[in-house]
């Protein structure tokens, strides 16, 4: 069965592509594929990314060429099965009080139910980290709950403060820094999502699960606290993929 | 940490490079590095380091340094311009040819303008600190290089020797070519079926120009207008340095050294890797038209220019006191009768 395709970013890299779904079976196959490949070590690859539907094999061609890699990948894709990677399930505060959430009384009038429900309706769902882009440790998780799902802000705002825990479509996501952004804003993380210093780099990778649960913001204030002094890391268990 | 170059005057933009960040696109780190990979390999190369040490790059306009180090060895490669040593009085020592500094001289990067950005390397390299695995600054998240931010006035620049050793200074066997008419090669896709075969010939045979809105991330071109089939949204997917996207405005934008790892745009085409240090030479106002190749024809050039950058480097020599080049004379054969095996 031959039900992906494999496109060319010039002699840069190669797009294997599973369709054009964003939903948990064909991010499933990505997440797999990506494993094999970085099992398999082929020779002139330099960097595997996961995507929604699709992943980006960089490779360097003075060391390997287009053709030699697209044979040895689409075999790969043929073995490819499911993911054994074990898989974090992070456990992650948000205050959705309103002095931390400018945009939730908006969405809760939007959807037609209070801020309180919104809160309980997103911390409510466990959400799998499709993918990390756009800027660095930025995490699109999904899916949102039917009801909380609204397109994008029609004006943008220039700058969303940094831990801004925002939702569009299907997506929710956290901005580790300060940035533009288009989605509504329903709360706040005191976690950092993204730490230069650190040997990973970001805090969520493709294929983590992420639950959220409200905090005051008294317990914001001191979390925060913990995280500048570097006391606090979110707590994190080991699920099956 | 040793003390070499304290900053005067910034320049521009100028940062800390090396030949990017890798391993870190997964989440959502771009790999950053120079505009111009060869130039910062050469400029690696005139002052006798490993070709991927971190370099300063150069963009707009030239900084000024004064030697805190007994003495530092420079390399400037870009530019047409050169080196101005304050007080030594003099011609520039010209881009390209390397130099020996000492304790107190002031010297000024003089940029002559064909090339956007320039790479200053010193002798034993940059230290600063790795970040995610390289010393590339990233400023739009404020990390890498020196403090993840370009230059400013009073920064201290360190490096991993306090004094250099005397030598015959070097230079390269010919000037180099910046390539600034060269046609700038594309192997079409990942998404060229978004486009419709009017938007392909227009962009092939169409002339651009670079904008002024352009930076580190991305080259905003000017110029025939790319329609879209239908949609001119994908789901995000990957991006390579030298994706070309095409967003609702028609107008293609080049991504470069800083790209975001993913997008939603259709991507036309993608500029070769060969070609790449090519594009990233030119600066706003410049223009760039674009023919298409086959992968393969791609990966042959790429292979044929990296031949072409170590020969380069084998032909490095030295310059005698009067400033001229015994090896090119030799070339030239006017003296003796040298032959050299490799022509």
């Amino acid at each position: 069965m031959v039900d992906f395709r494999i496109l060319k970013a010039a002699d840069s890299a190669l797009v294997i592509e599973f369709g054009a779904a964003i939903d948990r079976k064909t991010s499933e196959r990505v997440l797999a594929l990506a494993e094999t490949l970085t099992n398999a070590g082929l020779p002139g690859t330099t960097e595997i990314v996961a995507t929604f539907r699709s992943l980006i094999v960089n490779y360097d061609s003075l060391l390997t060429t287009g053709r030699e890699l697209e044979q040895a990948i689409t075999a790969l894709v043929k073995q490819s099965g499911a993911s054994s990677q074990v898989r974090q399930l992070w456990k992650i505060p948000v205050c959705y009080d309103p002095a931390y959430a400018p945009d939730i009384a908006e969405v809760a009038k939007t959807v037609g139910l209070t801020v309180a429900e919104v809160a309980a309706l997103h911390a409510g769902t466990q959400y799998h980290v499709y993918m990390i882009g756009f800027i660095p440790g930025y995490p699109y998780m999904g899916d949102l709950p039917a009801k909380l799902r609204l397109p994008r802000r029609l004006d943008p705002r220039t700058r969303v403060p940094p831990g801004s825990l925002a939702i569009a479509t299907s997506m929710t996501a956290v901005y580790p820094h300060e940035s533009p952004g288009g989605w509504h804003l329903i709360g706040t993380s005191p976690v950092r999502f993204f730490d230069p210093e650190s040997a990973k780099g970001a805090l969520l990778g493709p294929g983590d699960a992420v639950k959220f649960h409200s905090v005051t913001a008294d317990e914001f204030s001191s979390i925060q606290l913990a995280v500048e002094r570097h006391e606090y890391v979110p707590d994190s268990t080991e699920i099956a993929a | 940490m040793i003390p070499v170059l304290k900053v005067i005057a910034p320049g521009f933009h100028t940062t800390i490079q090396d030949q990017g960040r890798r391993g870190f696109q997964h989440v959502g780190v771009p790999v950053s590095g120079a505009l111009d990979r060869n130039g910062h390999i050469l400029a690696n190369a005139l002052v006798e380091n490993p070709l991927g040490a971190a370099c300063l790059e150069i963009i707009g306009s030239g900084p000024e340094f004064e030697v805190v180090a007994s003495s530092v060895r420079i390399g400037l490669v870009g530019s047409g311009g050169g080196l101005q040593i304050i007080g030594r009085g003099g011609p520039l020592v010209p881009s390209g040819q390397s130099a020996r500094l000492t304790k107190s001289e002031v010297v000024r990067v003089r940029l002559s303008g064909d090339a956007f950005c320039s790479y200053l390397a010193i002798e034993a390299g940059f230290d600063v600190p790795l970040c995610l695995a390289s010393r590339s600054t990233y400023t739009r998240a404020g990390f890498g290089g020196l403090s993840g931010r370009s230059l400013q006035s009073g920064d201290m620049l360190h490096g991993y020797a306090d004094d250099v050793a005397r030598r015959d200074e070097v230079t390269f066997s010919e000037p180099r070519s910046l390539g600034l008419d060269q046609a700038i090669r594309v192997v079409l896709g990942p998404q060229d079926d978004y486009f419709t075969a009017a938007a392909i010939e227009d962009f092939l045979h169409g002339i651009y120009s670079i904008t002024s809105a352009s930076d580190r991330m991305g080259f905003r071109l000017a110029g025939p207008q790319l329609a879209h089939q239908s949609d001119y949204n994908i789901v995000s997917d990957g991006i390579v340095a030298g994706s070309i996207q095409v967003p609702g405005s028609k107008l293609p934008i080049v991504l470069m050294a800083d790209a975001q790892t993913t997008g939603g745009y259709p991507k036309i085409a993608t500029v070769i890797s060969a070609d790449l240090p090519v594009l990233g030479v030119r600066g706003a106002g410049r223009s760039v038209r674009f023919e298409s190749v086959s992968r393969e024809q791609a990966e042959t050039i790429r292979r044929a220019e990296h031949r072409r950058l170590m020969n380069v480097i084998r032909e490095i020599r030295p310059v005698n006191a009067r400033g001229i080049s015994l090896e090119a004379l030799y070339h030239q054969n006017l003296i003796d009768g040298i032959v050299d095996a490799n022509v």
